[in-house]
């Protein structure tokens, strides 16, 4: 099938496989690898993009279903390497990364957090994240850059 | 001491003990790191994809296979079997004090002894028409009785491998006189058996490999891993070829606790694979296979009695440990030698009695996850002070400290065989106690009691020591590191530890950085390949800061030396009047300033490179005390992990930024272990936890943030003074979150509740004694 996805601002016209998976989409096709895939049951939030400024789990939806929608990933995140989200400076402040395998999940499910409510408290952040996995951090520095990137982006 | 308030500047004067943010993290998160399955590389164009059938059944005869149909699948280039990949090597345990029948094959030959055993190998074009193919393939099984249980397995009713007779894989040597009954004259004994129960190492980022073979005839394999010459080397066995006809190469890995050390049979057959089809291969597995077929960790079974007199002097405590090894043993069969060894821990108790057996089960092997045996030995006794406290009706905190070990600056012998370095244990539990406000929380703890609510209070704790940067049967620990500095005036170091996370690249720039001027961000660190750094120890048992990071200190040095020879003879001065100049990355006359070298002005010259190694003389014990503070509701039996204060002292901490990260991932996964983490199986051997979605893994809902506590008393083995950081949160998270969970219901009677203290256990604990 033939689809029409704009990818970090770029216009990207494919014809795939109905059953494609719009992770595989985007690391494949695309050759947007910073989307990781850890876990085939929608548990751990690795792959989260946003699709049309949503936060998803790319892992679960198919290719074909945002057809005519807006993705962006990680890459995409930050205009340029010199301008960062205000999230991605935070991980980096507060590590809130180590491995670096849920990170690019995991930042763009925390800036859809962050935009939807930038006055977040401890416990919004942790429940805005329970469908995100992370082995490494114990979420102790991951919770402090979201509360850290939140209240960069309400002053 | 030091607390963990941030500290913008170094107490020392220097950059090493500054929280300096890691350098790695911009490609993280701008790009996202290179993992295995992000690789693209010109030497893996036309790479085949290996999609792996596995046993469904956990102990069967394979009675027929046939791959006609998947051969004929759109995409399939090629199908092994057993019997088809004539594997060239008779497979053998990793370790030497197996059995050597009790090797894994790479698939399965005639048998299958657990759920996710490799039986059949597709190679395909694409990776959606391996899915495909691999549902095509058709085994006929003839089930066996699965024995799933260690209990059963010690029983030697069934056996895995009936050529040997036995179900045992590894044991402790029984003593040649009977042992004295050490709790004879003990007033008060409490015996308990506590399950260690198995759980998932669970890395974000599951097994994978990519391997292609040279015209020169060596092969060029990419695999996640915690040290690549370990790696190459257990590669170079299982495939029976010289370990230089292997290189390894590392790239970006996504998580490994302990599981992704050495190489597994799916490593092995995808090397094999490229050869046999002249082509590359690649394989990632699915999180579901990742469940099943990675090694496992914990899994003991240990049965402890402690002894001692009515008013809280412990003086006999006995361990013995039932090892799951799981269906073919690895590392996991040795952990009983390290928990035996770290059993006594930080309390000094007259007698000990220690014993294990290892046995083989219809279930995944077992093998590393962080902490490997030792969290296993901390869980036991800190379980059975508190059941000796409870039982004598004194506050646990009160009797660890009438028993703890007192403060000790030269090394001391353990009763476990240990040779403790240094340790403060009074000093950790003191300092802990008073950073919770233990008083407050005992009467608030009371208040409730009192008051007969539904939600009560419990306060848990551990004392801890543990070992760190042991070394192997070659000898003492030690690691390399090679430092070069270049003409543009940057730097490489190349080191023999493989961080995956644990931010060496910032820590190495920073030890070397201090010896030489030359900005961190002028050096660039590099590990993993094995043809740029054939030897080295990786990463892995909380050894890396300790030896490989002594390592780059020392290289450093060394290469400063080695440059104020080659600069005293340019510049025409004694060696003895030049110093390090930070301002210019270079050397300067002492006391005449603007008068020196640069490095990178001499690298023109000549080349400016040192390859040092490091040898510590022994293994760390860093140490300390958790208090956990747990809410449960005692109608429902859910328990909640309110507050964790954690004392960790490991010795001199270089980035205090990267050391908490540490304790706080360690924390977290000791915790999950107490509260939640379980693998599962049915009474067939049926794995019941093989997704993300049935296997409890912690999330961010589930846990507080954390309260660090720091001391740092140095140790003596290494000019850092510093100790392994990686582990000793879980070590002394798990039984301080368990023992608060117990205590929370402890007025009701309930005097052990084994992990993970799940509602259901909890609820069943409590009802059962109120019954």
């Amino acid at each position: 099938m033939q689809v029409q996805i704009t990818v970090n601002g770029e216009q990207h016209t494919d014809d795939v496989e109905p059953r494609l998976l719009l992770a595989h989409y985007l690391r494949d096709v695309c050759g947007l690898k910073a989307t990781n895939i850890g876990c085939d049951t929608t548990s751990c939030g690795a792959c989260t993009v946003h699709v049309d400024g949503e936060a998803v789990k790319s892992c679960t939806v198919l290719t074909v279903a945002t057809d005519g929608a807006a993705v962006t990933t990680l890459e995409g995140l930050a205009p340029s390497t010199d301008d960062l989200h205000p999230v991605q400076r935070a991980f980096r402040a507060e590590h809130g990364l180590q491995c670096g395998f849920c990170t690019p999940g995991m930042v763009m499910a925390a800036a859809a957090l962050v935009a939807n409510n930038p006055d977040l408290t401890e416990a919004e952040v942790r429940a805005g994240l329970e469908g995100n996995l992370c082995r490494c951090t114990g979420y102790h520095n991951i919770v402090r850059a979201v509360l850290a990137a939140a209240r960069e982006v309400s002053a | 001491m030091t607390t963990s308030a941030p500290e913008t500047e170094s107490p020392r004067g220097s950059i090493l003990g500054t929280r300096v943010q890691r350098l790695e993290d911009p490609e993280f998160l701008t790009t996202g790191a290179v993992y295995t399955e992000d690789l693209v590389d010109e030497r893996l164009a036309g790479a085949l994809r290996l999609t792996v059938v596995r046993s469904p059944i956990a102990h069967a005869r394979i009675v027929a296979i046939d791959t006609t149909a998947a051969r004929e699948a759109p995409g399939c280039v090629a199908v092994f079997t057993a019997d088809e990949l004539a594997d060239p090597v008779d497979q053998r345990p990793p370790l030497p004090v197996y059995p050597a029948e009790m090797g894994q094959p790479l698939l399965a030959k005639g048998v299958v002894r657990f759920v996710g055993e490799p039986v059949v190998a597709v190679l395909t074009d694409e990776r959606y028409q391996g899915e495909d193919a691999a549902e095509l393939v058709d085994i006929e099984y003839d089930p066996l009785p699965a024995v799933v249980d260690p209990k059963d397995a010690e029983r030697n009713e069934t056996l895995l491998f009936p050529e040997l007779g036995t179900n045992v894989c590894f044991a402790s040597r029984p003593p040649d006189t009977p042992p004295p009954d050490v709790f004879a004259d003990c007033e008060v004994v409490v015996t308990q058996e506590i399950m260690n129960q198995r759980v998932a190492v669970a890395p974000l980022e599951v097994r994978a490999g990519a391997a292609v073979w040279g015209d020169d005839g060596r092969v060029t394999a990419w695999i996640p891993n915690q040290g690549a010459q370990g790696t190459q080397g257990a590669l170079a066995r299982m495939l029976g070829v010289p370990v230089e006809q292997v290189r390894i190469i590392t790239p970006a890995v996504g998580g490994a606790f302990g599981a992704k050390f050495g190489a597994d049979p799916e490593h092995a057959l995808v090397v094999l694979l490229a050869r046999k089809l002249d082509r590359p291969v690649t394989w990632v597995e699915s999180r579901s296979e990742n469940m099943v077929a990675m090694t496992h960790g914990r899994a003991q079974v240990q049965t402890v009695t402690i002894g001692g007199t009515r008013d809280g002097r412990v003086t006999a405590y006995r361990l013995h440990v039932l090892q799951d090894s799981g269906a073919y043993p690895k590392f996991g069969g040795l952990l009983p030698t390290l928990t035996l060894m770290m059993a006594p821990a930080v309390y000094d108790i007259e007698h000990l009695q220690t014993s294990f057996v290892s046995v083989v089960t219809n279930t995944t092997p077992v093998g590393a996850y962080r902490g490997a045996g030792r969290p296993e030995a901390t869980a036991a006794i800190e379980r059975a002070i508190d059941m000796f406290a409870a039982e004598i009706g004194k506050d646990p905190a009160e009797v660890r400290r009438m028993n703890l070990l007192p403060a000790f600056t030269e090394p001391i012998r353990s009763k476990g065989g240990a040779s403790y370095d240094s340790g403060d244990y009074q000093l950790a539990l003191d300092t802990v106690l008073e950073a919770a406000d233990y008083a407050t929380l005992r009467a608030e703890q009371a208040a409730r009691r009192e008051r007969g609510e539904t939600t009560q209070l419990g306060i848990g704790l551990s004392v801890y020591v543990e070992i760190t940067g042991g070394g192997d049967e070659s000898g003492p620990p030690k690691e390399n590191a090679t430092i070069e500095v270049h003409s543009d005036g940057s730097a490489t170091i190349l080191t023999g530890t493989s961080p995956h996370g644990q931010g060496h690249a910032t820590v190495w720039a920073m030890l070397a950085s201090e010896e030489t001027g030359i900005p961190m961000e002028r050096i660039s660190v590099k590990w993993g390949d094995t043809d740029l750094v054939p030897e080295g120890g990786g990463t892995g048992g909380s050894r890396s800061l300790q030896q490989g990071g002594a390592a780059v200190r020392q290289a450093s040095r060394e290469l400063v030396d080695i440059a104020k020879a080659i600069a005293a003879d340019k510049l025409e001065v004694s060696v003895d009047d030049l110093v390090v100049d930070h301002e210019t990355a270079g050397l300067a006359v002492r006391g005449v300033p603007g008068s020196g070298v640069r490095f990178a002005e001499l690298a023109t010259e000549q080349e400016l490179k040192v390859r040092s190694v490091f040898s510590a003389p022994g293994p760390t014990y860093p140490f300390g005390a958790h208090l956990a503070v747990a809410e449960v509701d005692v109608e429902t039996g859910k328990a909640r992990l309110v507050k964790l204060f954690a004392l960790d002292d490991a010795g001199t901490v270089m980035n205090p930024l990267i050391a908490e990260g540490q304790r706080h991932g360690g924390l977290a996964q000791g915790a999950a272990q107490a509260l939640l983490e379980e693998v599962l199986f049915d009474e067939d051997g049926n794995p019941t936890t093989n997704t993300l979605a049935s296997y409890p893994i912690v999330s961010a809902t589930e846990l507080p943030s954390f309260d660090l506590v720091t001391t740092e008393t140095p140790t003596p083995y290494n000019p850092l003074g510093a100790k392994g950081i990686g582990e000793a949160g879980t070590i002394g998270s798990t039984p301080a979150v368990q023992n608060a969970v117990i205590d929370a219901v402890a007025h009701l009677g309930v005097r052990h509740i084994d992990m993970p203290t799940s509602p259901m256990r909890v609820w069943t604990a409590l009802n059962k004694e109120l019954n």
